[in-house]
């Protein structure tokens, strides 16, 4: 059933920014294929997670399996590779594409190319794609085929003369997306006799399979009942089920060169399925792994904290639950005197942090705080040992610390002209560095190398809202360097706060510390005795608020009927003080911590 | 370890009663007001004087002869009451009880012409005591109060019932919306011109459910900011100071030796028994192993169905809840620190079977006498020496035992957010 020979089948990823009608046209493709009836359609097919759908993004790869008879009147395996869209999954997107030849790029026809389809796009292109530029929308009166035709080749440097211009939306000329897929992408190279050589695109957890393993084969082919080997662990599993996506699961007997589908090995957390990793036969490995294999590293982290505290053990279920679908993000426990127990929590980046605190929200029904996102910092120490430093609250004494690196990240910031002015501005007040500055038409493109730590404090809201939402944004690591940096601690009535203090860069260090006790001021309710807010680097303080006593508080009228109610009361306010974290003579509730934590956010 | 002679008088010989009794209707409900007061074409006035004796008849029975300290008739509006009805009930009370020879018996009245024409009558009945319930001497304040009389009517009401009756107070709100500091001073003063011997003197507060609550929802009610409430407050104390009334709890004001005696005995935690729909009572009564312990009473709150039941049986009560610790010390704390004297650290451990300095966090007691929100002070009647200890250290084990644990001013000022991180 698979023995389709290697010239006739073509896989292929889409590569769009948000909205510009990726899953729209895979629907298209998938309809215009027959692979589902009109009753089966439901919108975009593809992104099956709830959360995905809201936002149009996909967390994870997916792939369907078409049949196309072309005008040569051959029948063709169209394999399309959903792949992850955003920079926290650039290893995800970049194992995707790996498993492909060629990349339909596109790009709407009225808004042109933003910078994270530009991201995507020299991925593809470090991936040897094939890019056939696809614009859509052209049924828009707002078209400007010809002004983006253009901007695809100044910006994005490859031809874009013989672009399909279509409407996803209207299905017009979608047989023109299947052509060109056919003629221009190159087919799949691959040795059907050579020892098995599958690529692990992603894996992902079925209640009723296990983990399901999205693979490529390069070489060889994988059968049903085979033993294979994962090559960067060495772990061995017997292969119970092969099959492809049609876009249901449908069971084979074997997938051969060229091909994608799945398997399942009675595998039981994707913790064991490394994306990028290499599937061999156990009884006739391949000589060498398939190059790229990364495991994944969190980069940034914050503390996740159930506001009821009752909760921490369905937390900590929940977290295993999610862990067995995506093994990028981790967890460890964490206790903070302020916020009691909770977990620390690595990401690939602010979006899957975002994503992981949804979904921890919507499906587990968790109500949690999270404390100010965290990047990963080295601390060179005095005695020579280096160490990873993800919680603020954690950094040792200055005296032993030699010196800080911190990661930066290499920016690419798309925005009409009029807001460029604001835009570099913010890049300079985070300590940016301008890389490029082009102009293409009216719309800038600068690039810039930012300290992470910059990025996850505010700098999306502040882009969005500096930009009135116009700018579009992406980023790549790049590397590590020395910092002058500091922890600010946050101390109410002289005792610190772990859950509030963080690292900065010593000359913001003073204005974010001002203007967390300036908000803790704010949400801290006057009490009985008078509070005091500080900031301080070590023993040195670096801004102050006092929060004067509350001036007058007494029941007006109290007699003798009174006194069960006030009782009540009473007793009722000694409940809720289990809800109050004492700092000397006052007890400070933990919503004015959440509340400062939100706001931070 | 010798036992504490006082102890022993506790428990040997039995609390004074003070008797409460409801009269639960008003001719009209006053926006403010929260309390279980009801409003009916015609009062059954026959019907309930009736049932508030039968209910009084039953209480005492199972009280048993003990001496009666004070009698007070509340509402409502008890003024309404017809005056042999209450020339009945202190009757009653008085063949109940022992009364003692000084018995205070109050009678909270309105100053409406109709009610002001029975005051002879009332003190022909027994009644010692007048409390007016004024509120202002602003006739536009009044309005806005929902009350039905006016400043002129307050002032006639209050010269008569001076000229009747030995002892004489009156309630006034202040901090009401829009009211200045110079505005309440005079208001004040005019006030304590016409020379009662008590005041109380309450600031507005916006109770849920009632019409001001609604209104201060809406946005239609706007209350003095805190800091304004607490100048009022402070001002308030010493106007009342200059005219000789000292402020003896939070909100009344009375000249030495004229304080309510009956309010004393809520804010002492003594035992009192309530009679009538929704009346509290605290009581100590021998228990099933004859033990005498607290017991907290609440009767049926809705006039009608209260009545009915003392017709089917005798008593309307609705619950009767034995305190056990920590609820007595709670209570005592929360009423005791309301006063200017205080709380008799010896009186404390007999009634609340619980030490007063276990009452309380040490830590907080120490951070509060530190401030100058509370501070120890001798036992009225102890041996002189020990003036007021205040701002220094804690009194030792063997020193507090002599001495009342009382809130200052400042204290007193904020007595609700102290209590929930005093108290245990």
């Amino acid at each position: 059933m698979t023995d389709t020979p290697l010239s006739r089948i073509r896989n292929f990823s889409i590569i769009a920014h948000i909205d510009h009608g990726k899953s729209t046209l895979a629907d298209r493709l998938i309809q215009a294929c027959g692979a589902l009836s009109e009753r089966e359609m439901t919108n975009q097919v593809l992104d099956n997670m709830e959360i995905e759908r809201e936002r149009g993004i996909t967390i994870k790869a997916q792939t369907v399996r078409l049949t196309y008879p072309a005008k040569d009147g051959q029948l063709y395996v169209l394999n399309l590779m959903d792949t992850p869209g955003h920079v926290d999954f650039a290893y995800e997107v970049s194992r995707s594409l790996a498993a492909c030849e060629g990349s339909l790029l596109v790009v709407d026809a009225s808004q042109g190319v933003e910078a994270q389809t530009l991201a995507n796009v020299y991925q593809a292109l470090d991936a040897n794609h094939e890019i056939v530029p696809v614009l859509n929308k052209i049924d828009l009166p707002a078209a400007e085929p010809e002004r983006v035709r253009q901007q695809i080749e100044d910006v994005v440097g490859i031809p874009a003369d013989d672009a399909v211009e279509i409407s996803a939306k209207t299905g017009l000329n979608i047989e023109g997306v299947l052509e060109a897929l056919v003629t221009r992408l190159p087919p799949p190279v691959g040795e059907a006799d050579a020892p098995l050589k599958a690529l692990l695109v992603d894996s992902w957890y079925d209640a009723y399979l296990g983990v399901v393993i999205l693979v490529r084969i390069k070489d060889g082919r994988l059968r049903k009942g085979a033993k294979v080997r994962m090559m960067s662990t060495g772990a061995v599993h017997t292969v119970e089920q092969v099959g492809t996506f049609a876009p249901a699961m449908r069971p084979v007997d074997d997938l051969g060169p060229g091909e994608m589908g799945y398997i399942t090995a009675a595998i039981k957390t994707v913790a064991d399925c490394n994306v990028g990793d290499t599937i061999t036969e156990d009884r006739r490995p391949a000589g060498s792994a398939l190059a790229g294999f990364k495991p994944s590293i969190p980069v940034v982290w914050c503390g996740l904290f159930p506001i009821d505290a009752d909760d921490f053990e369905k937390l900590r279920e929940s977290l295993a639950k999610l862990r067995l679908n995506d093994a990028s993000f981790h967890y460890e426990a964490e206790t903070s005197a302020a916020l009691g127990f909770g977990f620390r929590c690595g990401f690939l980046g602010l979006l899957h942090l975002e994503i992981i605190q949804e979904r921890l929200s919507r499906e587990f029904d968790l109500n949690l705080i999270a404390t100010a996102p965290s990047v990963v910092y080295r601390l060179f120490k005095t005695n020579g040992e280096m160490e990873e430093l993800h919680n603020p609250a954690d950094m040792p004494d200055g005296s032993v610390i030699a010196k800080i690196e911190e990661p930066w990240i290499k920016a690419t910031i798309m925005v009409p002209d009029d807001y460029l002015g604001s835009i570099l501005t913010l890049c300079a007040e985070r300590r940016g560095q301008q890389v490029d500055l082009t102009y293409v038409g009216n719309r800038a493109m600068a690039v810039y190398r930012l300290p992470l730590n910059e990025v996850v404090f505010d700098f999306y809201d502040r882009l969005k809202s500096v930009s009135r939402g116009y700018a579009s944004f992406d980023y790549a690591m790049d590397g590590y360097e020395e910092s002058d940096l500091v922890r600010i601690s946050i101390l109410v009535n002289q005792e610190p706060v772990d859950a509030l203090s963080f690292v900065a860069h010593r000359s913001a260090a003073e204005a974010r510390g001002r203007s967390i006790c300036a908000k803790l001021k704010e949400l801290i309710p006057r009490q009985l005795f008078k509070i005091a807010i500080q900031a301080a680097i070590g023993s040195r303080v670096i801004a102050r608020e006092t929060i004067g006593a509350l001036s007058k508080d007494v029941t007006a009228k109290c007699y003798g009927g009174d006194i069960s109610r006030k009782r009540k009361l009473l007793d009722k306010q000694k409940e809720g003080k289990k809800r109050m974290r004492q700092f000397g003579k006052v007890e400070i509730p933990q919503t004015a911590f959440l509340a400062a934590l939100k706001m931070d956010g | 370890m010798l036992p504490d002679p006082d102890d022993i008088a506790a428990a040997g010989a039995p609390e004074p009663i003070a008797l409460y009794l409801h009269w639960p209707f008003c001719l009209a409900k006053c926006p403010y007001c929260d309390f279980n007061s009801h409003v009916r074409e015609r009062i059954p006035a026959g019907r309930f004087v009736a049932a508030l004796r039968r209910e009084l008849r039953h209480e005492a029975a199972r009280i048993g002869r003990r001496p009666l300290a004070s009698i007070f008739f509340g509402g409502g509006t008890p003024s309404l009451m017809p005056p042999e009805g209450v020339a009945a009930l202190i009757a009653d009370a008085r063949g109940l009880f022992e009364p003692r020879p000084d018995l205070e018996i109050t009678l909270e009245a309105n100053p409406t012409s109709v009610e002001t024409g029975r005051l002879r009558a009332f003190r022909e009945a027994g009644v010692n005591r007048v409390s007016m319930g004024i509120q202002s001497l602003d006739d536009d304040a009044l309005r806005r109060l929902g009350r039905e009389h006016s400043a002129a009517d307050a002032v006639r009401a209050l010269e008569q019932a001076r000229a009747i009756f030995p002892r004489l107070s009156f309630d006034l709100i202040y901090a009401r919306p829009g009211q200045t500091l110079a505005g309440w001073r005079a208001e004040l003063d005019r006030a304590l011109a016409l020379a009662a011997d008590h005041l109380s003197l309450y600031q507005l507060t916006v109770e849920p459910g009632t019409r001001f609550e609604a209104e201060h929802r809406a946005g239609r009610l706007l209350l003095p900011p805190d800091e304004l409430g607490a100048a009022l407050y402070t001002e308030t104390a010493a106007v009342a100071a200059r005219h000789g009334l000292e402020a003896y709890e939070v909100s009344n004001y009375a000249r030495p030796g004229a304080e309510s005696r009956h309010n004393l005995a809520y804010w002492r935690y003594g035992d009192y028994a309530g009679i009538g729909p929704g009346a509290h009572g605290r009581l100590s009564l021998a228990d099933a192993d004859g033990i005498r312990r607290l017991f907290a009473t609440r009767r049926h709150r809705a006039p009608e169905p209260w009545a009915e039941r003392v017709e089917r049986d005798g008593t309307g009560l609705r619950s009767q809840e034995r305190l056990d610790a920590p609820d007595p010390a709670r209570e005592m704390l929360l009423m005791g620190l309301r006063l200017r004297e205080g709380i008799d650290s010896r009186r404390f451990r007999a009634r609340t079977g619980t030490a007063l300095l276990d009452a309380v966090d040490p830590a907080m007691l120490e951070a509060c006498l530190e401030e100058g929100y509370l501070r120890w002070q001798p036992r009225s009647g102890a041996s002189a020496g020990g003036g007021l200890v205040g701002g220094g250290p804690a009194l030792g084990r063997n020193d507090w035992h002599d001495h009342c644990l009382a809130a200052t001013d400042e204290g007193r000022l904020r007595l609700d957010a102290l209590l929930p991180v005093l108290v245990r």
